[in-house]
């Protein structure tokens, strides 16, 4: 596995052997073990919650080569959790920001930057100069296309995964391990799986993933231990528990089996049924703009205003519409008078506009969604109100 | 008994729970019982014809059920019944809170 094709590089300088030297006391490393870990060349997808504490310890270890790829810009929102960026780093891009911290922390790193957005197009190209990829991306369509890629090149696709506050880890398209598709054949649809209204992710999940996979990436290189190939781990951070699952390569999939039908690289937007640039509006839904609710709020116009967001969000900012979330609408409806003209509002407009559609088909006439939800009137009405 | 794990996208529709004890001697019995007490659940997990989604993977302890004998594996007193769907990440931004929003 791994790195074992590559020439190994003459013996580690002096200041090498010193920086390094807890590792080379070690009989699990030593400098047969750190020198694999200076030839080794690793491709980190994604900067962000994941790839912060993945690229930090990948660098401080003293791994060669790491590749970065992230097209992204450091947003104020990242910094909860994505801590190889700083508050001086906002708006800088991602890749700029990381490469800065890496070599400060290992001058020895070879940092190669990847500007762009992973695709079908390019995935191939990129991941071929590589040993091992470590995925730290948040949706789904990339996932795909970073497993299909790691078993069309043939390499180890070191896996993590969060959502608020649980993880998942593990090491897929080995030779004779499983790939993610022999765990997950197909994607949820875009909105079946409820992570909106719920959103957000505790600051700390990441870090505990990102430094499991920085440790299987480790652990490849050197081929010490047991991978965590063909097992599922379950991270609870809440109950501070951990599970695992057993992971079986599937004779049928059909990227690693033993008959693949797909032998190149899809189009995984449309596979994970996301059709593109999309506004976030649905069509037909009657819509009203912040400035003209204000408008209308402030000319003492009867408006109804209807909430559709979660209790705790209402807690962070609200505009004193009446809030009925949006999962217990169909249970609440009654609540509602449809002889008034109702104005429903979410954070961005998404949910809402299901809400309106809702309504609709339930007889509401004199309902409109409000165009870019609360955040909207944050931006263009009232700054004084946080945005989230 | 038996305990299912509910993973925490589900958790809303079974009043916060994290694991639910239910009675059965099968999978598929411990599942059918798992609805039938929160019904709110079942469009998440099964399609209109009644099939466990594909994005979501059954496993008594830690082996998975598709390598059994499916949703007729026998469960014993004891054993745990996970549910395990696929998750992706984090972080949301605007089309992603709309696709999320579309169910």
């Amino acid at each position: 596995m791994a790195t074992t094709t590559t020439e190994l590089p003459s013996t580690l300088s002096k200041d090498e052997i010193l920086r390094y030297s807890r590792h080379l006391i070690m009989p699990e490393v030593g400098m047969e073990g750190q020198q694999k870990l200076k030839a080794a060349r690793v491709l980190c997808i994604g900067t962000g919650g994941l790839g912060s504490p993945l690229a930090l310890y990948l660098a401080a270890a003293g791994v060669g080569t790491l590749g970065l790829v992230d097209f992204d810009v450091v947003d104020y929102t990242n910094l909860q959790r994505q801590i190889i960026h700083s508050t001086a780093d906002v708006g800088r891009k991602k890749l700029d920001s990381a490469a800065d911290k890496l070599t400060a922390i290992n001058p020895f790193l070879n940092v190669q930057k990847f500007d762009t957005r992973l695709s079908s197009e390019n995935a191939l190209e990129i991941f071929r100069d590589f040993d091992i990829i470590a995925d730290g991306t948040d949706n789904f369509p990339t996932r795909y296309l970073v497993n299909d890629a790691c078993v069309l090149t043939g390499k180890p696709n070191v896996y993590g995964s969060i959502f608020r506050f649980e993880g998942q880890a593990s090491v897929f398209a080995t030779k004779d391990g499983p790939c993610y598709r022999c765990l997950y054949p197909e994607p949820p649809p875009p909105g079946l799986v409820p992570s909106c209204a719920e959103g957000g992710v505790l600051g700390i999940l990441p870090g505990l993933v990102g430094v499991m996979q920085a440790t299987e990436v480790i652990k490849l290189i050197l081929g010490a231990g047991e991978p965590l190939i063909g097992r599922l781990l379950l991270i609870d951070a809440l109950g501070m528990k951990f599970r695992e699952l057993k992971l079986r390569k599937n004779p049928d999939c059909p990227v690693c089996g033993t008959h693949p039908t797909v032998t190149k690289l899809i189009d995984y937007n449309q596979f994970c049924g996301i059709r593109g640039e999309e506004k976030p509006v649905a069509s037909g839904v009657p819509e009203i703009q912040v400035e003209d609710l204000k408008r209308r709020l402030d000319a003492k116009d009867d408006l109804f205003v209807l909430d559709v967001r979660e209790p705790h969000e209402y807690q962070i900012c609200n505009l004193g519409g009446y809030l009925i979330p949006l999962n217990d609408l169909p249970k609440r409806v009654s609540e509602l008078d449809s002889s008034r003209e109702i104005v429903v509002h979410c954070k961005m407009g998404g949910r809402s506009a299901k809400a309106v559609a809702f309504l609709q088909q339930a007889g509401f006439k004199k309902v409109h969604n409000l165009t870019g939800g609360i955040n909207a009137w944050a931006e263009r009405v009232d700054p004084k109100v946080p945005k989230y | 008994m038996s305990k299912i794990h509910i993973p925490t996208p589900l958790r809303q529709y079974v009043g916060k729970q994290s694991t639910i004890d239910v009675n059965a001697g099968t999978v598929g019995e411990a599942m059918t019982a798992l609805v039938a007490q929160h019904p709110d659940l079942r469009r998440h997990l099964y399609t209109e014809e009644g099939k466990l989604r594909a994005f979501v993977n059954l496993y008594l302890n830690d082996e998975d059920i598709r390598y059994l004998q499916k949703e007729a594996t026998t469960v014993k007193e004891g054993d745990n019944i996970s549910i395990v769907p696929s998750i992706a990440g984090g972080t949301l931004d605007a089309s992603a809170e709309f696709l999320s929003s579309q169910a």
